[in-house]
């Protein structure tokens, strides 16, 4: 019954009430019974009816993900909670904005790197760039690796922002 | 001319709400943020405000008045120190799903944030031991914020929920919001309350082919109302079933029934931990799985079957995993499965049910409860016993501190109804009985209202002594004194080789010249063959007594199941010896 579980990593999405303290409920939960947060995401997606969309990736046994949820949807301003993960397919994205610092080949080698990866030249100076990718986590994650040898000097990353496929809503 | 003013300040209008809430008492303390409140309250004459000396107690007496009406209680506080002392409470009525709704003040909105004086972060301290909490910033928003946290309070799993009031709030002014005339349809929070019928068919279908049946039933029951307790009786007596209670849920179903093995769980009866260790088909109703009933988890009734009812989601498969979950209000739950069970009349396997009973009955022959009487010495198992004796027959209420008088008093006193019995099970708060009893006796002015005790917990509250006083409400306070925090004695001795560190109730008042200090009546006794005479007249006694009985200081409570310990591995006594405490144990509290 018991049998050690696997740990699992699940993406869940959850649309709230866009009213003070919410953000803090949510993490509050997380941290105050233990449970990881990999990412985490928010911002008012539905102005008119004042709602929110959280996305939260997080990683647990089944038995904890289950609960995870059940705490989720008690909260009183929560209106949705989805798991992603278990519902079929989904899509997710991360942006992240890399700033390298360099000059001569390195800085020639980034641009090159930037083009394979379709990231986006937002800034540049002559001995710097600040580029914007997007991606799965693991396309950031490789294009930042990438960069690392060629001079990167701060990362900023948005967290996974997450949608079923098809034309269902949340 | 200028459109009408309204007339109303956020005050008046928060007295209003209430009313219209059907609150008749609040249990509160003033300060300076609150006082437009208590101006509003002097200025009419339908709310009762009852003033605690403690803010804590406010709220474990609103939790006493909530548990034996099953109405929310109201607690008014104020800002900073009044919010902080509440915070015990709330916890307490968080992990015991009490309605709670607790108003506490707050420095002016422009002055948020500024470190003003008495200013804390109410809502932000109180995010996670409450139920839900709102922070008012306008006056426009809070008749109808105090309409929604009545209907968080009670609805769903009950709990406690703050307002937190900004003082300009109370003073601006605004018109009334009456409460919506259907039952608030709220936006985002909508338990779900009827149960699935198909799971209910299913459930009656497990629970007719059973072979080792047991009824397992928590306070969920007594939340859902005591229509729920009625239904209750009524579907185990046509099951023939054994059932068991947990703490929070005694009085759930009749303790003098045949049928009732009495609690399960750590301090619970051997009959009932061996019928759950050995069930094949476990009922769960409106209980949580909670450590001190599981015990060793990977040990927990491993061949059963188990079905769990519960208006919680959050409660299903989180510590234990169930075959079958049922969402959904015990009361609704139970009148579906009586409804299903009388239209099937399904045919229960009599001979397996017999002989399960037989077995049973051989574990309830050991007695367990049973224990050395005393001599000289008052045993405290003893004075339960004739404490019971005496009330038995007269409209009663118990209230209990922490500790080892409050298992005994699980043990020994017995609950025939639900709302008769409240005690802090979840938090264990020592310091909960007295104020909870006053709470009670409020609600109910004629009732015998009685706090069993221990002398460490009572001192957490005495204070208390000064309201009851004031109120000449006639609680009694009945102290099972054994010059020990003696759960915590019970421990050392048990699994730390009996070295009693800090333990010992030193310098204890004398607490008959304690109770007559602060007006009460104060008895004390000694010796058991006078203990009846004083029971008599504690209960004769219309005015709050305080009883301090002296009992054996070296009594332990029994059976245990220590931490760690699977429900076949019980200590019955203290000839049992606590080599059955592993290492993994003794991490657990
Ligand atoms: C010193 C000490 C020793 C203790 N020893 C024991 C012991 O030996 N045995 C014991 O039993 N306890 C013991 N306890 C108490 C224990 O800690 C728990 O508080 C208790 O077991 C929980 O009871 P419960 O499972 O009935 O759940 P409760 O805390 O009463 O929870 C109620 C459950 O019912 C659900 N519910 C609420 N409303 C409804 C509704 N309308 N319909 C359906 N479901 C609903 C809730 O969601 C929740 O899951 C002890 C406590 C202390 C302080
Ligand atoms: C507020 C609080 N502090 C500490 C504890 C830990 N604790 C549990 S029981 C107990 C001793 C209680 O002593 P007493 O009231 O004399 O009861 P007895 O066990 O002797 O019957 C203590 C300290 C608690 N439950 N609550
Ligand atoms: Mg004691």
């Amino acid at each position: 019954m018991n049998a050690p579980a696997e740990i699992q990593s699940h993406t869940i999405s959850v649309l709230v009430a866009n009213e003070p303290g919410i953000l803090a409920r949510v993490v509050g939960l997380f941290s105050g019974r233990g449970y990881n947060i990999e990412s985490l995401t928010v911002a008012e997606t539905d102005a008119k009816e004042s709602l929110s969309r959280i996305t939260i990736v997080t990683k647990g046994t089944p038995m904890i993900i289950e609960q995870i949820k059940a705490q989720l949807d008690r909260l009183v301003p929560v209106h949705r909670v989805r798991d992603l993960t278990v519902e079929g397919p989904h899509i997710e994205r991360e942006l992240a904005l890399v700033k390298v610092k360099g000059v001569g080949e390195k800085r020639v080698e980034a641009l090159r790197l930037a083009d394979v990866f379709r990231a986006k030249v937002i800034d540049a100076k002559t001995d710097s760039f600040v580029f914007e990718v997007t991606g799965t986590t693991g396309k950031v994650q490789t294009f930042i690796g990438l960069m690392e040898s060629l001079g990167v000097v701060d990362v900023g990353r948005t967290g996974i922002v997450a949608m079923s496929r098809g034309g269902e809503p949340l | 001319m200028k459109p009408e003013e309204p007339a109303t300040t956020g005050a008046d209008l928060l007295v209003k709400a209430l009313i219209d809430e059907d609150v008749e008492v609040v249990f509160g303390y003033p300060g300076g943020a609150v006082l437009p409140i208590y101006d509003s309250l002097f200025k009419q004459n339908r709310l009762r405000h009852i003033l605690v000396r403690h803010e804590q107690a406010a709220v474990h007496a609103a939790e006493g008045y909530a548990r034996s009406t099953g109405k929310v209680g109201v607690v008014l506080v104020t800002s900073g120190p009044g919010a902080t002392n509440a915070v015990t409470g709330l916890t307490d009525a968080l992990m015991d799903s009490i309605p709670i709704i607790c108003l506490t003040g707050q420095v002016p909105t422009h002055l948020i944030g500024n470190d003003a004086f008495q200013e804390a972060d109410t809502t932000g301290i109180t995010r996670p031991c409450t139920k839900h909490n709102y922070l008012v910033k306008a006056v426009g928003n809070l008749a109808r914020t105090v309409h929604e946290a009545f209907y968080v309070a009670r609805s769903g799993r009950p709990g406690p929920v703050v307002i937190d009031l900004p003082k300009d709030v109370l003073m601006n002014k605004h018109d009334y919001v009456a409460p919506p005339k259907v039952a608030a349809e709220h936006k985002s929070y909508r338990p779900q309350t009827k149960p699935d019928l198909r799971k209910i068919e299913q459930a009656v279908e497990m629970i007719a082919g059973a072979k080792r049946p047991v009824f397992y039933v928590g306070g969920g029951v007594i939340n859902s109302g005591p229509k729920a307790s009625k239904l209750l009786a009524q579907f185990v007596r046509m099951t023939g079933y054994p059932i068991t209670n947990t703490l929070m849920g005694l009085g759930a179903f009749p303790a003098s029934d045949k049928q009732f093995l009495g609690m399960l769980g750590m301090h619970g009866t051997y009959e009932a931990n061996l019928a759950m260790h050995g069930c094949d088909v476990m009922i769960n109703i409106g209980a949580r799985f909670d450590d001190r009933i599981t015990g060793n988890l990977t040990k927990f009734s491993p061949g059963s079957k188990k079905i769990h009812i519960d208006i919680d989601p959050s409660s299903i498969n989180k510590s234990v995993r169930v075959d079958l979950a049922i969402i959904g209000d015990a009361t609704l739950a139970l009148e579906e499965m009586i409804k299903v069970w009388k239209a099937r009349q399904p045919k229960v396997d009599l001979k397996a049910l017999k002989a399960w009973w037989a077995e049973i009955e051989t574990w309830r022959a050991r007695n367990c409860l049973a224990y050395k009487t005393g001599g000289e010495t008052i045993k405290p198992q003893f004075a339960l016993e004739r404490l019971y004796h005496h009330i038995k027959n007269t409209d009663h209420y118990i209230t209990t501190e922490v500790g080892q008088h409050q298992m005994w008093a699980a043990q020994f006193l017995k609950f025939e109804q639900p709302n008769r019995w409240m005690t802090s099970g979840g938090l264990g708060t020592m310091g909960y009985g007295f104020p909870a009893a006053m709470g009670v006796q409020i609600a109910h002015p004629d009732a015998l209202v009685i706090d069993v005790a221990g002398e460490a917990s009572i001192l957490m509250n005495i204070q208390e002594l000064s309201t009851v006083a004031q109120y000449n409400l006639p609680v009694k306070i009945f102290i099972l004194n054994n010059h020990y925090m003696g759960m915590v004695r019970q421990w050392q001795e048990l699994l730390h080789g009996g070295r009693y560190s800090e333990s010992y109730s030193e310098s204890l008042p004398d607490f008959v010249k304690l109770a007559d200090a602060f007006g009460a009546v104060g008895l004390r006794c000694h010796e058991p063959d006078k203990l009846d005479g004083v029971i008599e007249e504690m209960i004769k006694t219309k005015r709050p007594v305080v009883v301090d009985v002296l009992v054996d200081e070296a009594e332990n409570c029994f059976p245990m199941i220590p931490s760690g310990a699977a429900h076949n591995e019980m200590l019955l006594g203290p000839d049992d010896k606590a080599g059955k405490v592993s290492e993994e144990g003794m991490v657990l509290v």
